[in-house]
């Protein structure tokens, strides 16, 4: 054994560049630096030929010395071989012509982890003093961190902005008596329902004799009456159908993708007959009906809410002069 | 100020006290919220109304006070991410102790309107240091001794055996000094670069 082969790369190689192979002329490992070691655990590195311990992911290259010598000061990407199969980044310069430490015709190699190194800094459970002191990496790991951190805290304001926001809105779109929906809400399903070509059918319900009962009964007994028809009609209904509380007793109720005369007309009479159960308020009850108007939107070559809220009204009306308590529908001549 | 400190200040009592002691300060003080939003920022007021309302509300000096915040933000487990980020400052005190005139730096990259009081160290002999610590920027006095509380609890969790005086303040700059009695007095706690240790 020359005293070559006991001095296998240069003083202060390690401490500059911990993760550095020396190949000698043949493509075969002479040295690896101390982060590299730690990395391959045990496994024997050292006379084992550069490309059996990493395989060349790009440039696409032979797996002579040759090759590799071909294509120094370039970009190799680099994977090790056997697990965790880390990807690593590398640089190849041929050894200086008057170099005595390395032999003639080898390489030196330096290695990073490029943007694989949160997941290699875990596996290999490296620290600070695996990486030369000017190397940025613990910097990196460091911003890493601290934007996960802040992005979290930024996320979690968007998501209660976004809460605040939903309750605002369900607010801004309610009846506040009867928890239904409310005209902004009523225009904002029809455009909706209008531009997206969906079947649907409208109804106008005017309560009969509520204004004797607020009359009668006071205030009080007028708000009751109101939020247990409000109960009624959302039985009566699908979660899906918008109900509406226009103005005092008037009230819209909106089905989307029914436009079958027969099932409006079993869900109308059902409706009324339930209206008509006496409402039982501080012990004496209140009895109120409902006049229903329908209009269907699959009547009309191109609905507008305008036009669907008159023939519905048109109907109503039409209900409320036959006698109250029963419903019409409107139907094209 | 920063949201992120009014909410430090927040965390410390809700974790320290219990949420009826915060909730009575907030109340006190007649905020229209009981939390503060991390990545808000609010008037620079009301820190220093929310600290004095501490004050009384704990029979507590505010300078004790303070330096029990700076405690926290290093040793309480709800805040653990503080803890690390500022570990990433050095591998031992020593080290710890040459990042800080870079911390205020270090904070803007992650949050860029996070403004910390600037610091700034200087070694007068092996192992005696002063730190002055300038809280002009943040409008409000006070912020040494958060430091010092702060730096206390690195030092335990380092391992190291530091002592350490807080030498008064002129124009809204505290003076230090520390005297770092033995780096390795202690084990310390473990830290791993990776958040997420395979074990």
């Amino acid at each position: 054994m020359s005293k070559m082969s006991s001095i296998q790369t240069a003083p202060g190689m390690d401490i500059l560049c911990p993760l550095h192979v020396v190949l000698n002329a043949t493509g075969h490992i002479v040295h690896v630096g101390p982060t590299l070691a730690k990395i391959l655990a045990g496994r024997p590195a050292v006379g084992l030929r550069f490309l059996e311990l990493f395989e060349l992911k790009r440039p696409r290259i032979g797996q002579t010395m040759e090759a590799l010598l071909g294509v120094s000061g370039t970009k190799l990407h680099l994977q090790l071989r056997g697990a965790p199969r880390t990807e690593m980044k590398g640089v190849l310069v041929p050894v200086p012509a008057e170099s005595g430490l390395y032999q003639q015709g080898g390489a030196l190699v330096n290695l990073s982890f490029g943007i694989s190194i949160v997941d290699a800094v875990r596996d290999f459970a490296l620290t600070s003093a695996d990486f030369a002191a000017t190397d940025l990496t613990v910097e990196m790991l460091y911003l890493v961190e601290a934007k996960s951190a802040a992005m979290d805290a930024s996320r979690k304001l968007n998501q209660r902005l976004q809460g605040a926001k939903i309750a605002a809105e369900e607010q801004a779109f309610t009846d506040t008596l009867t928890g239904l929906k409310n005209r902004r809400a009523m225009d904002y399903v029809l455009t909706r329902l209008i531009d997206s070509e969906t079947d649907f059918a409208l109804l106008n319900l005017d309560l009969d004799y509520f204004k004797t009962v607020n009359d009668t009964r006071g205030h009080a007994a007028g708000d009751f009456v109101l939020q247990q028809v409000a109960r009624i009609m959302v039985d009566e209904t699908r979660g899906d159908d918008t109900i509406i509380r226009t103005g005092g007793d008037e009230f819209v109720l909106i089905f989307a993708g029914i436009t079958n005369e027969k099932a409006i007309s079993e869900i109308a009479s059902r409706l009324i007959k339930n209206l008509e159960q006496p409402i039982i308020f501080e012990d004496e009850a209140c009895k109120i009906s409902g006049s229903i108007g329908a209009a269907f939107s699959c009547d009309y070559g191109k609905p507008t809410q305008a036009q669907m809220m008159e023939d519905a009204d048109k109907a109503l009306y039409q209900a409320k002069n036959a006698g109250r308590g029963r419903h019409v529908l409107h139907r094209p001549d | 100020m920063h949201g992120m400190i009014n909410r430090a200040i927040e965390r410390f009592v809700r974790d320290t006290y219990g949420r009826e002691v915060w909730q009575g300060v907030t109340q006190d003080l007649g905020l229209e919220y009981t939390e503060f939003e991390p990545m808000l920022v609010y008037e620079a007021t009301v820190t220093g109304r929310v600290l004095e309302a501490l004050c009384r509300a704990l029979d507590k000096e505010r300078d004790d006070l303070l330096e029990d915040i700076g405690t926290y933000l290093v040793s309480h487990p709800n805040v653990e991410a503080i803890r690390r980020l500022l570990r990433f400052g050095g591998v031992n005190f020593h080290d710890f102790l040459q990042s800080l005139d870079d911390l205020p730096e270090r904070a803007r990259l992650a949050v860029p309107d996070l403004h910390l009081p600037a610091m700034e160290l200087r070694e007068h002999r092996t192992s005696f240091f002063s730190l002055s610590v300038n809280s002009g920027a943040l409008k409000m006095e006070g912020f040494g001794r958060v430091v010092m509380g702060l730096l206390r609890a690195m030092a335990d969790d380092y391992g190291a055996l530091v002592l350490m005086e807080h030498k008064g303040s002129r124009e809204r700059t505290e003076i230090l000094e520390i005297h770092l009695a033995d780096a390795a007095f202690a084990d310390g706690r473990d830290f791993q670069l990776s958040a997420r240790v395979n074990v």
